[in-house]
């Protein structure tokens, strides 16, 4: 079930395409085009219309405006809603990596019996959607009060992520030749001293890495956020859900507008991430 | 813990060694926050809502999982998610298998195709919902190309019922189930059909009998997630379905019991089932892929 997790994929040797154009070809980049054109009108009409003064029934916008900016800011109160997502975010990434970091490391220096179970263990919150373990989850915040409550939205949003911060964590730790700690513990360096000097620095891109990847994925995470967060722990995604499933006494431009915001975010953070990780390492937990 | 006789390192350095190093039990130790925080946080959490959904708010202890595969009103949840989950998931394989088997050894285009595709799964369901409300509505860009096409006359209705959802689902999963394959695909050996090549095998015939085969494995587990993956739909079936009506999947109904109906017994009760059903999905495949002929990847942990 483990989706690419070697740092840097080795690809095989290319077997050499046929030039010729042939029907299947043309079929299969077919399939590509239509969902990439599926895509720009999803996204671009999303765009284009927070630019619009109005637009009905036509292809494009009659004129354009950036009022709907500054509008959504007020309506939606977007300056208290981005410091909330970004101290969730924040938090979400130190405490994910205080905690992963040396577990991965565990996991990836020892075997021990147990340790596919362990592994299982830890998968399972990253592949199964968080809608199937966050009702209940959900259930127990609300019951030990921790729910409606800043450090309670924190600690819902750790579920998936730590999980995913120590399977993303494994291979760079693999990486790392364990002949320099036993040539750092020869010469008297003791464990502690082996991570501080040794591992910590050489994993420094995978922290990176890792940490980029748990600002999107946090970011983007609707349903556990949804269930436990009252009005004072609204996150950008929940406000955005909030608004559109409100939809209809609300000008859809600001929405849009709001949407925008979101997704101007979340290109900005992916656009870092893909400069730190092998692109394909993100799929694997959709 | 008595892990020391176990421990099995790249290099082994002799018992004595071995048991000198007390480092073992030491590195173990960091695995335990993680740990603690797995079972407190997953696995406990999901025994409170065992416990809660055999505590109905009335009747017998299974009075809830009766009800709900008495009452249409909750048993049709099961309909309603498979349908969505079902298609999508064919619909993406099919899609997604021609273009992974073409890009599998592809070098150039395969990392610009790679971040395209991972744009839509970054921007998550909500966004891709809310465009898809703009995209796909009566006066859309959608449905003014069909019908500036020619293909319809009046506007199709896609939103608010379970085309859009499905149309959201498709979008969603199709990277997911794209760069899984792509990945499977080009952790093949190219030397087998090389070989193959030059024993006369044609294009089809080198798929068929050799990549086919090979990437079976894969497949089943691409599919299973991917069918998973469409079982826990929410966002997108409350902005683009009808949540109480054709779209009400069981995510939609475990939320809608949890925090409209506050019945937290019936609510865990779905979020169990739907767990379970994932859960054996999952179990079935993986069986299914182990009786599968071994296959011969390089690069792919299974």
């Amino acid at each position: 079930m483990t989706v690419d997790v070697t740092p840097s994929s080795t690809r095989p040797p290319g077997v050499r395409w046929r030039l010729v154009g042939s029907p299947t070809r043309w079929l299969t980049y077919g399939v590509l085009v239509f969902f990439l054109t599926m895509l720009a009108g999803t996204v671009g009409s999303v765009v284009l219309s927070s630019f619009a003064t109005r637009w009905f029934a036509t292809w494009t916008p009659e004129s354009y405006t950036t009022k709907w900016y500054g509008q959504s800011w007020e309506e939606f109160d977007l300056t208290s809603v981005l410091i909330v997502t970004a101290e969730v975010a924040i938090a979400v990434v130190l405490i994910s990596l205080l905690i992963a970091v040396p577990a991965a490391y565990a996991l990836a220096r020892r075997d021990f019996p147990g340790k596919r179970l362990v592994m299982v263990l830890f998968l399972l919150p990253v592949v199964v959607p968080t809608i199937t373990y966050g009702v209940p989850l959900a259930i127990l915040f609300y019951d030990l009060h921790l729910a409606l409550t800043l450090p309670g939205v924190v600690l819902i949003n750790l579920v998936p992520a730590v999980p995913f911060a120590i399977l993303i964590l494994v291979p760079f730790v693999e990486q790392i030749d364990v002949s320099l700690e036993k040539a750092a513990r020869v010469f008297g360096a003791g464990q502690l001293r082996i991570f501080a000097r040794i591992v910590f620095p050489l994993l420094v891109p995978g922290i990176v890495a890792v940490s980029v990847l748990l600002l999107v994925r946090t970011l983007a995470l609707f349903d556990l956020t949804f269930f436990v967060a009252g009005p004072e722990q609204t996150t950008l995604v929940v406000k955005l859900f909030a608004a559109v499933s409100g939809a209809g006494f609300r000008v859809d431009q600001s929405v849009d507008a709001m949407a925008v915001i979101y997704m101007s975010a979340n290109v900005a953070l992916l656009a870092v991430a893909l400069k730190f990780i092998n692109p394909s390492r993100l799929v694997s937990a959709g | 813990m008595a892990l020391d006789a176990t421990a099995r390192g790249p290099l082994r350095p002799p018992l004595s060694r071995r048991l000198a190093e007390r480092g073992v039990d030491w590195t173990l130790l960091l695995l335990l926050p993680a740990l603690v925080f797995a079972v407190g946080l997953f696995v406990y959490p999901m025994l409170y809502g065992l416990r809660l959904s055999l505590d109905p708010v009335e009747g017998s202890a299974f009075a809830n999982y009766r009800r709900f595969f008495s009452d249409s009103f909750f048993r049709d949840t099961i309909w309603f998610t498979v349908r969505l989950a079902v298609p999508a998931l064919l619909i993406n394989v099919l899609l997604a298998l021609p273009l992974a088997y073409r890009m599998r050894y592809a070098a150039r285009g395969r990392r610009l195709v790679t971040i395209i595709l991972i744009f839509p799964l970054t921007l998550g369901s909500v966004l891709l919902g809310k465009g898809l409300l703009n995209f796909l509505s009566g006066t859309g860009w959608l449905n003014r190309a069909l019908i500036s096409l020619g293909i319809v006359d009046v506007p199709v209705q896609f939103t608010h019922n379970y085309w859009g959802v499905l149309i959201a689902v498709v979008l969603a999963d199709f990277p997911f189930v794209f760069l899984l394959l792509l990945s499977y695909a080009s952790g093949i050996d190219p030397a087998y059909e090389r070989a193959a090549a030059v024993f006369g095998a044609s294009a089809w015939q080198r798929f068929r009998l050799i990549t086919l085969p090979l990437l079976a494995p894969g497949l089943a587990i691409t599919a299973s997630l991917a069918f998973v993956l469409g079982f826990g739909v929410f966002p997108s079936a409350i902005l683009l379905g009808q949540p109480d009506g054709a779209t009400r999947t069981m995510g939609v109904a475990a939320y809608s019991e949890a925090f409209q109906q506050f019945d937290f017994p019936m609510a865990t009760t779905i979020a169990l089932l739907m767990a379970a059903i994932e859960l054996i999905v999952i179990v079935l495949v993986l069986a299914l892929r182990a009786r599968l002929a071994p296959t011969v990847t390089s690069g792919i942990k299974g």
